[in-house]
């Protein structure tokens, strides 16, 4: 890499940037060799960075207006609504920008799957991303509480009890956690601190993502390790910045139809009723991008084994770098992957499904077999398929597929030499 | 081709899924109104949410609060925009108690602009045992804390039915073919000509129901008109801007020889 030999031209960019090598990073930034062959699919981390980015903005401008009371944070919601200048907006952004985010977050995860970017040498990164994924979780699911309406007070309710099902110590914690002995106002102060510090944590990661990934450099399509710089690749700016920069705008045309068409789909209407302790909603439903995990708590029938499929559920993302046998990154070459990916995505959509519909007769089934069939995807599906599979050959550089169609014969290892230099 | 017909399948899951989440639990199919505010330009009918002011106060207000709005609300722009003559006059139809004076006591005084709708009880409790232990929702956000909104409020205010033959209610229960569960414990609060209206509207129980649910989503989300016409204008923005960035994108990408 160029980076080394990077010299700022100007004599005082020269002294600053021996001091702290900004300049350097900018430079770095800017000529980052990406392969030239990388998808759309490949954009949803530029815009993810953009989601996060705007929920810290209008979080931030909430975060005047929000008061963390039981008894005022639902109309003070009202307030911003109504009395903040453009408070309606910053808080639908806010709001719809949260499903915008997983819905971002998915697609990525998902690119990550198929392509097989989670491998090596790009384990760290992957695992950098679970933890990412995890927090938003938690930080989207404190973030439902706030305005202190039935779903926000009964999904905290539900949620916070699961740690009740920790043998032993699960009542204390569960009271630790609620800061008396229902989910009260010490509940709502204390979700309100965190919710206002994980972003941070998230952004910081997300820093650490970036830089593990700019150590190897970026997956593509093919899933051959590149040389780079070389004819193979491009440089970031300014062909992937505009890339980058089209996929999100046509991502903020949907992020705009939600936010300023139907701002309230997403959300469920019982949130607009203020939380009232004595009065159960019929049908307690988490947000719609926590519902699968929902559903694999639900199928299981003892409350704690539960809690644990639950946590294993994302468990087995964190290690599946070593569950995933394959030498072959992308589904591209491994026919019989692909079969099982596009398996996966159905079995997660309908996870999602069940997680909305009440558990019991036909829908408790179909939710205990995909659960079933979840788990058997990744501890024995992957680790069997990547020992079995017969996989396609593979071509030398990205240029040949482009160029010349592929895999091309001429310009394809064979079997034998692709393992050997794997 | 396999790749689009597989997106296409998950698309259709995913949308099967959020249609059907939200259908489920209705009990009956619900009235459809061509409402003026649903629409891509949608706004409020004028004359429609002064009417539905109208009701709301001859009707409704005697036990449902708005305590999320103010009596300027009424003047804003967007809202019923009544003159702030008319607002005030309404306004000052009501008592509201302020103080401390300088006497250090509470004194009553005709509301003004900036004050919160009054309520009609002190509090929830005395609410309650008015109306037979069931507690009348505040209806600042009622559209939006119901599935299917206006249509529902609509559908309920128009649902009241003699209960089927095996159905037995109590005293002060009512049947509504709209309600959760069919039971209902506000009486049918609309009947024609229930109010004069000064513009010669009739006033039939269709007529009403459309003015006030009409108040009211109005009162559930104040800045629609604005949302809608934002929402217009940075969506045509973000349109043209996509078709310049797409055009520079393959002017830049043309330098190489590669496909974006």
């Amino acid at each position: 890499m160029s980076d080394h030999d990077y010299q700022p031209s100007s004599k005082l960019g020269k002294w600053f940037n021996d001091r702290l090598p900004l300049l350097t990073l900018s430079n770095h930034l800017q000529e980052y060799p990406t392969p030239k062959n990388l998808n759309y699919w490949w954009t949803f981390g530029g815009i993810l960075t953009f989601c996060l980015i705007t929920q810290i903005i209008t979080g931030i401008i909430l975060g005047m207006h929000y008061i963390a009371h039981a008894e005022l944070a639902f109309g003070s919601v009202e307030h911003i609504m109504r009395d903040v200048n453009y408070g309606w907006l910053i808080r639908y952004v806010h709001a719809n920008g949260a499903s915008m985010f997983f819905l971002a977050v998915y697609i990525h995860i998902f690119r990550s799957l198929y392509y097989g970017s989670y491998k090596s040498p790009r384990e760290v990164i992957w695992i950098i991303g679970m933890i990412i994924y995890f927090l938003m979780m938690a930080t989207a699911f404190m973030g439902y509480v706030l305005p202190w309406g039935q779903m926000s007070f009964w999904g905290a309710t539900v949620i916070t009890n699961l740690f009740s099902a920790i043998p032993f110590i699960g009542e204390s914690v569960t009271n630790w956690l609620w800061g008396g002995y229902s989910v009260d106002n010490p509940t709502l102060t204390r979700f309100f601190s965190l919710h206002y510090l994980l972003p941070f944590l998230i952004l910081g990661l997300v820093i650490l993502h970036i830089w593990a990934l700019h150590v190897p450099g970026n997956n593509n399509p093919i899933g051959i390790d590149i040389k780079k710089p070389s004819k193979d690749t491009v440089p970031f700016h300014p062909y992937i910045v505009i890339k980058d920069l089209f996929a999100l705008l046509l991502f903020l045309i949907v992020f705009a139809f939600f936010v300023f068409y139907s701002p309230n789909i997403l959300g469920h209407a019982d949130n607009y009723i203020e939380a009232d302790p004595l009065v159960t909603p019929a049908h307690i439903v988490p947000e719609w991008y926590l519902l699968p995990f929902y559903a694999i708590l639900r199928s299981v029938p003892d409350k704690l084994l539960g809690v644990i499929a639950m946590f294993a559920s994302i468990f087995v993302l964190v290690i599946l770098p070593w569950l995933d046998t394959s030498k072959v990154r992308s589904a591209i070459f491994r026919p019989i992957y692909k079969q099982f990916y596009w398996f996966l995505v159905a079995d997660v959509l309908i996870l999602g499904y069940m997680g909305a519909m009440p558990a019991e007769g036909a829908y408790l089934i179909i939710a205990r077999v995909a659960t079933a069939y979840y788990f058997l995807h990744f501890l024995v599906i992957l680790p069997v398929l990547g020992r079995k599979e017969k996989t396609l050959d593979i071509p030398l550089s990205i240029t040949e597929p482009v160029l010349g169609g592929f895999p091309n014969q001429a310009t394809t290892k064979n079997k034998q030499n692709n393992r050997e230099n794997l | 081709m396999k790749k689009f017909l597989k997106i296409l399948f998950c698309t259709s899951l995913l949308l099967f899924n959020i249609n059907y989440t939200k259908a489920a639990e209705k009990s009956a199919e619900l009235l459809k109104v061509d409402w003026s505010f649903k629409s891509f330009f949608g706004k409020f009918d004028r004359a429609s949410l002064q009417r539905g002011y109208q009701v709301y106060n001859e009707v409704c207000a005697s036990c449902h609060s708005v305590k999320y709005l103010s009596y300027r609300n009424l003047t804003e722009k967007g809202g019923p925009e009544f003159t702030e003559e008319e607002a005030k006059a309404i306004a000052s139809n009501f008592e509201v108690t302020d103080g401390p004076d300088s006497t250090g006591e509470m004194f009553t005084r005709p509301a003004r602009l900036s004050d919160k709708f009054v309520m009609p009880y002190a509090n929830d409790e005395e609410a309650k045992s008015a109306n037979g232990g069931a507690y009348p929702p505040d209806m600042s956000v009622l559209v939006k804390a119901r599935k299917g909104g206006a249509d529902y409020i609509y559908s309920l205010l128009l649902g009241y039915e003699d209960p089927p033959a095996d159905m037995e209610l109590d005293d002060g229960v009512y049947y509504n073919k709209f309600m959760y569960g069919n039971k209902i414990k506000m009486s049918a609060p609309l009947s024609d000509d229930i109010v004069e209206y000064s513009d010669g509207t009739k006033a039939s129980t269709e007529q009403m129901s459309r003015d006030v649910v009409t108040f009211l989503m109005w009162a559930a989300e104040p800045h629609l008109e604005q949302r809608h016409k934002f929402g217009f204008r940075v969506i045509i923005y973000l349109i043209i801007i996509s078709i310049l960035v797409y055009f520079s994108m393959k002017k830049i990408w043309s330098r190489i020889e590669s496909k974006v």
